[in-house]
């Protein structure tokens, strides 16, 4: 991000006001208005019926889970759902839309006036407002053939398959709240982790079932709105915020030019770093909005709604509060064990095996995080679950294991599948903890070493780690070091006098 | 009853028989059900070439399902297996083209059967082929068709009326016992008028529509064309039904049965005064004033009544019908299926030139008309304004029915014009739907059947009822024509063979 | 009232095309019919609902249960042009 063109709390120039509109596809196993099976990569046309392939005569039908599925996102982001809720008709033609009009909803959504709070990189909350929640029905898919790039720019042709057409989405409108690239991301990272656990979609940017499209303005602090564009199918966290950042950057230097931002589509090519306008020759589109006749409106009563949000899962928001409360974490912490579902699972698995939700909080947001990242892998596919874990941790609970020991023991967990008592067993790393044995040698230890035991008694505390040093050697690493501690000032203060 | 015994060598003269006609000589034994569509397919051979009702005649489809009946025991028939039909083509039939009488459709054979066809062959009933109509059911004449002109069988030089000009013809020629039609703004009701046989529109909602190409969904109804009240109520009964797929339709509380009422004491008949103004031709009122009389003889008791947000009717379905059909015939695009021109350079290019190929005059008119009301900053202006015209005549009907039982007009202002009479003029056209319009806009069931003649050519008496009265209204119509007896069989002469 | 510019954009939203001659004898005919239907806008139905549906209906819903579809050859059976299971289409852009 340009340093000093973005509003900084030095000298704002410039600041960037983002909204987000989010599509997300159900995982229904049947599509919004026909009994297709909703399917991914399977052949061209082969989960299409003449519903969904726009056959004349065909009426559509809704599924009722979608509207369930959507209700339950509609409540998890705080919207209110609405009695009465209709479809209607968005007109326009295209290959990929078979009616030539996409089933959607216009001024009566299911769900209006929610807020997702994002916890950003530096610890701050932000609140973004989310405007409407609604349902519609997915386009099939084009491919373009025949040009080099597979875009549409340069194809001779296309090719149609409405195998995805008809799936269940729904479009999730942010109010333009997000003021940069990072908030950006960690608003649809948050968002995304919010739908996850509602078990209502894979949101998997990369297979398509999350899309996001952005609308981008600029303007001088204090200034009204500017005009906006709109980047569309983002495919990724790191596209999203690139095209933001050139997006961004490119309106700036318009308007710092003293050209004006035409209200547009365009279009980011992660190849090039550029951003194109899309206008073709077809002018902006007039959807024609109006009622679908062919359907009925959808009335959802309190009974129905309560009973949606009985059966959702508990939320981030109020695993964070809960996590807190009962474990004594830190926030931020909590903020990130309450993000990750399973990530959390597993915390609170560890904890509540070993008892000790600050040592397991230690090790889950450390060692094994850190070894998921490392290896590419979700919590899910850890080699060590988390009943190995707390095993583990009960070991050094027990003095069994000092901490650098134990971590030694993890990384052997995880290439050997083993789990710790076997390991342990195996190599002989029980920490040494009898107290006899140890006391001996520490006597041995202070007896060889007058000198500096004198400079100890002088006040010289550091020589500690002197003795401590020996000890340890002595005892291959493997002396509780508490012990260790406390039996070499014993001996120390003793020797003397 | 004109029927001969049926044994080799005697032909069957089907030109007045009745669907129960047709459905007791196959009971009996009388006749086969191969000699039965014989005699059929023969009757269209010496016709059809004057009165042009057939798109399609499926000779050996038809007699493919004759001999099937033929094979079974008589003791183990469906009470209407072997019963010849016609078809208007505007149903999707599995394997059959389907045109709606459109070259955009030219060729197009459905995957599927309408959830009507499949009652039909689950019935047992023969498929004769399918009818002419105005294409896409836009028109009061079948003048509009794409492929041919049918004739009035009354007299060769005049309109049938529309759009199910076919299917009223094939049935006064005797080119088939009954058939189904579609009714949108009076397209059942006001051939049958014309042509002197009965038409009757259900309550909206009645019959699926799950397999009807959609012209206005919020009016579309089938319904049957027969040669008298008593078949009318058998093929209701056959094709009404709730439909899983179409999420409009309701069904009848019951079966409507057979009508047997005799008299119709008790009963309260509205005149709506709107309908028998200077609109409605003089002759045309002197068969309706004698209609008046004989329910009066009956018993029932007529009096006039004023419904005056009818004469708003035209306008209002002016707007709504062409604005959802402009939507509904939007699929139309050469992608899927149907007629592709066959030079484009691009797809805006191919979109625009075969729609332009396909549809006819009347057919973009309306969709331009569709278009235009949907359009941004006419939406609510007209639209809008004419769903809220269409609640004012919901209301005025329903006064009238706090004080009637049924509501009766001509159902025609005219008798058959003459072909290319009313081409050049399309909103004098438009005007000939004047009494059957508002009574699509209301939802309601109405029937129109054959009171009388003026100068030769059919008039029709139309009654409406409350929704969901088809039984009532039947039995009364039924009365009514037993009262009136009028003479079904047109002066047609045959082909020489 | 519908002016020569605003039958072409109409026709555009449609992609509908009309040669001169058509525009001609189109302009005249819609203008016809958009005055007749105009009448509507003198009425005051301020206090009206718009109606959808005349039999109210609501929550026709089905349950999210798979059933049989087409074939590929049946889906594309009518495509006019139809390469490895898809249908094709010109160039867009």
């Amino acid at each position: 991000m340009s340093a000093g063109r973005v509003a900084t709390d030095a000298a704002p120039v410039w600041e960037a006001v983002i909204g987000l509109e989010i599509h997300v596809q159900l995982n229904t196993r049947t599509k919004m208005f026909c009994g297709c099976e909703v399917t991914f990569g399977e052949p061209p046309n082969t989960h299409v019926c003449p519903v969904c392939l726009g056959h004349p005569g065909v009426l559509p039908v809704t599924n009722e889970k979608a509207i369930e599925y959507a209700t339950r996102i509609g409540l998890a982001l705080g919207c209110r759902i609405a009695e009465r809720t209709i479809f209607h008709r968005k007109n326009y033609f295209y290959p990929d839309l078979p009616k030539a009009y996409q089933i959607s909803q216009y001024d009566l959504p299911l769900g209006i006036g929610g807020h997702l709070d994002v916890e950003l990189d530096d610890g701050s909350d932000l609140r973004v407002g989310i405007t409407r929640v609604h349902l519609e029905e997915d386009a099939g898919k084009l491919v373009h053939a025949g040009g080099a790039s597979g875009r549409i720019d340069g194809a001779d042709y296309s090719l149609v398959d409405f195998n995805r057409g008809g799936t269940p989405l729904v479009e999730i409108v942010s109010e333009p709240d997000i003021a940069t690239p990072d908030q950006a991301r960690a608003f649809l990272t948050q968002l995304r982790s919010l739908v996850q656990q509602l078990g209502v979609s894979d949101v998997n940017m990369e297979e398509g079932s999350m899309r996001c499209d952005a609308n981008v303005s600029v303007r001088r602090p204090g200034e009204p709105l500017g005009t906006k564009t709109e980047l569309k199918n983002m495919n990724s966290f790191r596209f999203l915020h690139r095209a933001l950042e050139v997006e961004i950057e490119r309106q700036i230097d318009a308007l710092e030019s003293g050209e004006r931002i035409i209200q547009e589509t365009v279009h980011f090519d992660p190849a090039t770093g550029l951003v194109s306008s899309l206008r073709s020759k077809e002018e902006a589109h007039d959807y024609r909005y109006f009622p679908e006749p062919d359907l009925t409106p959808v009335e959802l009563d309190e009974a129905y709604v309560e009973r949606v949000r009985a059966g959702l899962p508990e939320l981030p928001a109020g695993r964070r509060e809960r996590l807190i409360g009962q474990y004594g974490l830190p926030s931020k912490d909590a903020a990130l064990l309450a993000a990750n579902k399973p990530l959390g699972d597993y915390f609170e698995a560890v904890a509540a095996a070993t008892g000790d939700a600050r040592l397991s909080a230690n090790w889950v947001m450390g060692d094994v995080s850190a070894h998921l990242n490392a290896a590419g892998l979700e919590v899910t596919q850890c080699a060590v679950s988390a009943g190995s874990l707390a095993e583990l941790l009960g070991l050094v609970r027990d003095g069994t294991l000092s901490g650098k020991m134990a971590k030694e023991v993890f990384e052997t967990m995880i290439a050997t599948g083993k789990n710790a008592r076997g390991i342990v067993a195996d190599k002989g790393l029980g920490q040494m903890s009898d107290a006899g044995e140890l006391d001996a040698i520490v006597a041995r230890i202070v007896e060889a070493n007058p000198g500096p035991a004198e400079e100890f008694r002088q006040g010289r505390d550091r020589v500690l780690g002197f003795f401590v040093g020996q000890v340890m050697k002595e005892t291959r690493g493997q002396a509780n070091p508490q012990m260790v501690n406390d039996l070499l000032r014993r001996h120390l203060a003793a020797h003397g006098n | 009853m004109t029927a001969d015994t049926g044994s080799a060598g005697y032909a069957l003269d089907v030109r007045c028989l009745t669907a129960h006609q047709c459905r007791e000589l196959l009971t009996s034994g009388d006749v086969s059900a191969s000699e039965l569509t014989r005699a059929y397919l023969d009757r269209i051979a010496a016709v059809d070439g004057s009165v042009q009702s057939y798109l399609l005649v499926d000779e050996a489809g038809a007699m493919a399902a004759a001999e099937a009946v033929d094979a079974k025991p008589r003791s183990e028939r469906l009470p209407w297996e072997g019963v010849p039909i016609g078809l208007k083509d505007i149903f999707c039939v599995k394997g059959m083209e389907t045109t709606c009488a459109s070259r955009i459709l030219k060729g197009y054979v459905p995957p599927y059967d309408a959830t009507i066809i499949a009652k039909l062959r689950a019935a047992g009933l023969v498929f004769l082929g399918k009818l002419n109509m105005d294409e896409f059911a836009m028109g009061s004449s079948t003048e509009n068709s794409a492929f041919k002109i049918t004739r009035n069988p009354w007299d060769l030089e005049r309109v049938p009326g529309g759009s199910s000009g076919g299917s009223a013809a094939c049935v006064a020629a005797g080119e088939a016992p009954w058939a189904l039609g579609t009714d949108t703004g009076g397209s059942i009701r006001q051939p049958a008028s014309l042509c002197g046989v009965v038409g009757l529109k259900p309550t909206y909602g009645v019959v699926s529509r799950y397999g009807l190409v959609a012209f206005a969904s919020s009016l579309d109804q089938i319904g049957p064309v027969t040669r008298n009240v008593g078949d009318a109520a058998a093929l209701l009964d056959i094709i009404a039904g709730r439909d899983p797929r179409d999420s409009t339709s309701i069904g009848l509380p019951e079966p409507v049965g057979q009508p047997d009422r005799g008299d119709l004491e008790g009963l309260r008949f509205g005149v709506i005064k709107e309908f028998v103004g200077d609109a409605c031709e003089p002759g045309v009122r002197d068969v309706f004033d004698s209609s008046v009389d004989a329910i009066g003889a009956l018993g029932g008791v007529c009096e006039e009544v004023s419904l005056p947000s009818v004469e708003r009717g035209i306008a209002a379905y002016y707007l709504i019908a062409p604005s959802e059909a402009s939507s509904n015939l939007a699929r139309f695009d050469g992608v899927r299926y149907g007629h592709r021109t066959s030079h484009s350079e691009d797809l805006y290019e191919m979109y625009t030139r075969t729609r332009s190929e396909g549809f006819g005059p009347e057919v973009k008119r309306r969709i331009m008309i569709g278009t235009y009301a949907l359009s941004a900053g006419y939406y609510d202006a007209y639209y809008a304004q004419a769903q809220r015209t269409r609640t004012l005549i919901i209301q005025d009907f329903e006064r009238a029915f706090g004080r009637f039982d049924f509501l009766i007009s001509p159902t025609s202002p005219t008798v058959a014009f003459k072909i290319g009479e009313r081409t050049a003029d399309p909103l004098a056209m438009y005007l000939s739907d004047l009494c059957t319009i508002p009574v699509n806009l209301a939802a309601l069931p109405g029937i129109s059947i054959p009171a009388g003649f003026s100068a030769g050519l059919p008039v029709g008496l139309q009654i409406i009822g409350p929704h969901f009265s088809e039984r009532g209204l039947l039995g009364a119509a039924h009365a009514v024509e037993r009262k009136l007896e009028v003479d079904l069989v047109p002066p047609l002469a045959e082909a020489a063979r | 009232m519908i002016s020569r510019q605003e039958v072409e954009h109409v026709a555009r939203l449609a992609r509908l095309h009309f040669d001169e001659e058509e525009l001609a004898q189109l302009q005249p005919e819609l203008d016809q019919i958009i005055d007749y239907v105009h009448q509507l806008a003198e009425l005051d139905l301020s206090g009206l609902e718009a109606t959808s549906h005349a039999v109210a209906l609501k929550n026709v819903l089905r349950p999210d249960e798979p059933v049989a579809g087409l074939t590929q050859a049946e889906a594309t059976g009518n495509g006019p042009d139809v390469e490895r299971g898809q249908f094709v289409v010109p160039r867009i852009g």
